[in-house]
């Protein structure tokens, strides 16, 4: 559903990632692991079009590399991005109406947001609330929700586990679990290997903008490779 | 008491008229960090579309209206298009000369194509006539003006906070990136922000051009002036920090001329910056300064 070919990240005059490669079937949950500066974060802006890259990104068997920011989301590419980057300024019910911007059916959005709110009771306790008011994990679930009202096609998830206790990361990842379940294609960036690999069916390590191993779950968790990046370099 | 009322009725007008104004400079700052020194240029334009009505003997009063706010709309869509988005990209430094750049080409075309000389125009007068209720004079204008500016204001921000793109709007001030990943165009929320500043310079122009009835290539400089100071008492970058600093200004302003002597008329202006300035040292970023980023909640 979505192939990287030799693709170059470039921020200003700095290359941050050296021609990777890799791919995701459709409905597959495939990670992106590495160590703090790894380029996985330049990779995501680099399929969203955030930031200048060269290569080839093919989106259901078409270029969109040279396509818009807005285009490509338009396309069915959505992110949850580093940092979350919610709009703390708007409430939680305004930050999941842009979500929702590029989705035309009224009922279908109202349908979305009523599934949201039943299923995280706490966003829609504070509907009407600044969304900076929420917690950290609050906000990681709005961004998710956020991202996923726009009915993507490929959801594409920027260290989600980030900074979150424990509890609450058991939480994201059993939600980011029901989402593969129904179906959702899915690229999952992330530190947190052990939690990734559970859920993932192929991952990728990267290290200093180069992709350094790549197997199925069970192989790359096995790989001393993985140890030796995420605990020798990070 | 009737003295009272009548200070505060007028207070309030001057404070409408400078959160008409306010208001146009806050919305493009809020989204594009850069202060549109060419705002007032955007007045003088619907000033002088009014002359060139009167020009063709179109005196429907309906038409020079209408006219010199459509014409103060596509001259503000205009201007982003091909002076502001060049700069996008570029630091607020660029962004800020670049404006004061327009500011000027635009004074300079007035002078050179137009006229250095101010324009009378009379079709407007109409709006302008006293009335007295109850012992209280008031002109018809200060009435007509502070119900357009809360008619304004209540349309703003029901657009804000009920349509897709006003909350795109809210949310580029904050994270501009983070809008476009929503798949709303940047171009569509950056020409939104430029068509409301327009609209709101034209309605400015028109109660400008109603009181002074003359048009001239510095008709703007003294209503953004005041704008500017409305804006950074306020809080820069806050839509309500704008009103509120509009408001504030006006208010003080007729308190200036109100309670000062005689002898001290001129300097009504002064003792306003002064108060002003008092006011900036109690809250730097002004009143309703939009939080700053305190970094990400991790
Ligand atoms: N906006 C930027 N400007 C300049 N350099 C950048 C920028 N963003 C990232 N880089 C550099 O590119 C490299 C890759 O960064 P990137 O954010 O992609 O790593 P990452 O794998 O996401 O790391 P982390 O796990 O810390 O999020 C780093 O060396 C970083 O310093
Ligand atoms: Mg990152």
């Amino acid at each position: 559903m979505l192939t990287i070919q030799d693709l170059h990240v470039f921020h200003g005059p700095i290359e941050a990632v050296h021609g990777i490669s890799l791919n995701v079937e459709r409905g597959k949950c495939i990670s992106l692991l590495g160590p703090n500066g790894a380029g996985k974060t330049s990779t995501i802006s680099a399929i969203t079009g955030i930031a200048r890259a060269t290569g080839s990104v093919r989106f259901e068997e078409r270029e969109i590399s040279g396509d818009s920011v807005e285009a490509r989301i338009a396309s069915g590419i959505a992110v949850s991005p580093e940092g979350r980057r919610i709009f703390s300024n708007l409430t939680i019910l305004e930050n999941l109406t842009l979500g929702a911007a590029i989705q035309k059916d009224q009922k279908e959005k109202g349908r979305d947001i009523d599934h949201w709110f039943s299923l995280f009771p706490i966003l829609a306790e504070r509907r009407d609330q600044a969304a900076g008011t929420l917690s950290g994990g609050e906000q990681q679930m709005l961004a998710i929700a956020r991202a996923l009202m726009a009915r993507p096609k490929i959801l594409l998830l920027d260290e989600p586990s980030l900074g979150l206790a424990p509890k609450i990361v058991r939480q994201i990842f059993d939600l980011i679990g029901t989402l593969k379940d129904q179906g959702m294609t899915i690229l999952l960036v992330e530190q947190n290997a052990t939690q990734a690999l559970r859920l993932a069916d192929y991952a990728y390590l990267m290290s200093s903008g180069r992709i350094v191993a790549h197997g199925t779950a069970d192989e790359l968790g096995k790989s001393d490779k993985l140890m030796a990046e995420l605990t020798g370099v990070a | 008491m009737e003295y009272v009322i009548q200070q505060t009725l007028n207070a309030l007008s001057f404070g409408a008229e400078y959160a008409l104004l306010a208001l146009g400079l806050a919305i493009v700052f809020s989204i594009m960090g850069l202060v549109n020194f060419a705002h007032g240029e955007i007045i003088a334009v619907g000033g002088y579309t009014m002359v060139a009505f009167a020009s063709l003997a179109i005196g429907n009063p309906v038409i020079v209206m209408a006219g010199a706010i459509i014409a103060a709309m596509l001259a503000s869509l205009t201007l982003e298009r091909v002076a502001f988005r060049p700069v996008r990209k570029a630091d607020p430094t660029t962004g800020l000369l670049t404006a004061f750049g327009v500011s000027i080409v635009l004074q300079n075309i007035f002078l050179m194509f137009v006229s250095p000389r101010p324009i009378a125009v009379t079709s407007l007068y109409f709006l302008d006539w006293p009335i007295e209720i109850a012992g209280i004079r008031l002109a018809s204008l200060q009435v007509f003006e502070t119900l357009t500016t809360i008619v304004v204001i209540v349309a703003l921000m029901l657009f804000l906070r009920r349509t897709v793109l006003g909350l795109a709007v809210r949310a580029a001030s904050l994270d501009f990136e983070m809008v476009r990943l929503t798949g709303i165009k940047a171009n569509r929320v950056f020409a939104m922000a430029f068509l409301i500043s327009g609209l709101l310079a034209g309605l400015a122009c028109i109660f400008i051009m109603a009181r002074r009835g003359s048009v001239d290539p510095h008709l703007g400089f003294d209503p953004v002036l005041k704008a500017f100071v409305a804006c950074v008492v306020g809080g820069f970058g806050s839509l309500p920090g704008a009103v509120l600093g509009g408001f504030l200004l006006g208010a003080v302003e007729v308190a200036m001329l109100v309670m000062l002597p005689q002898s001290l008329g001129g300097m009504t202006d002064a003792f306003v910056f002064m108060i002003v300035a008092l006011i900036l040292i109690w809250r730097p970023d002004g009143i309703l300064s939009p939080a700053v980023e305190k970094g990400d909640k991790l």
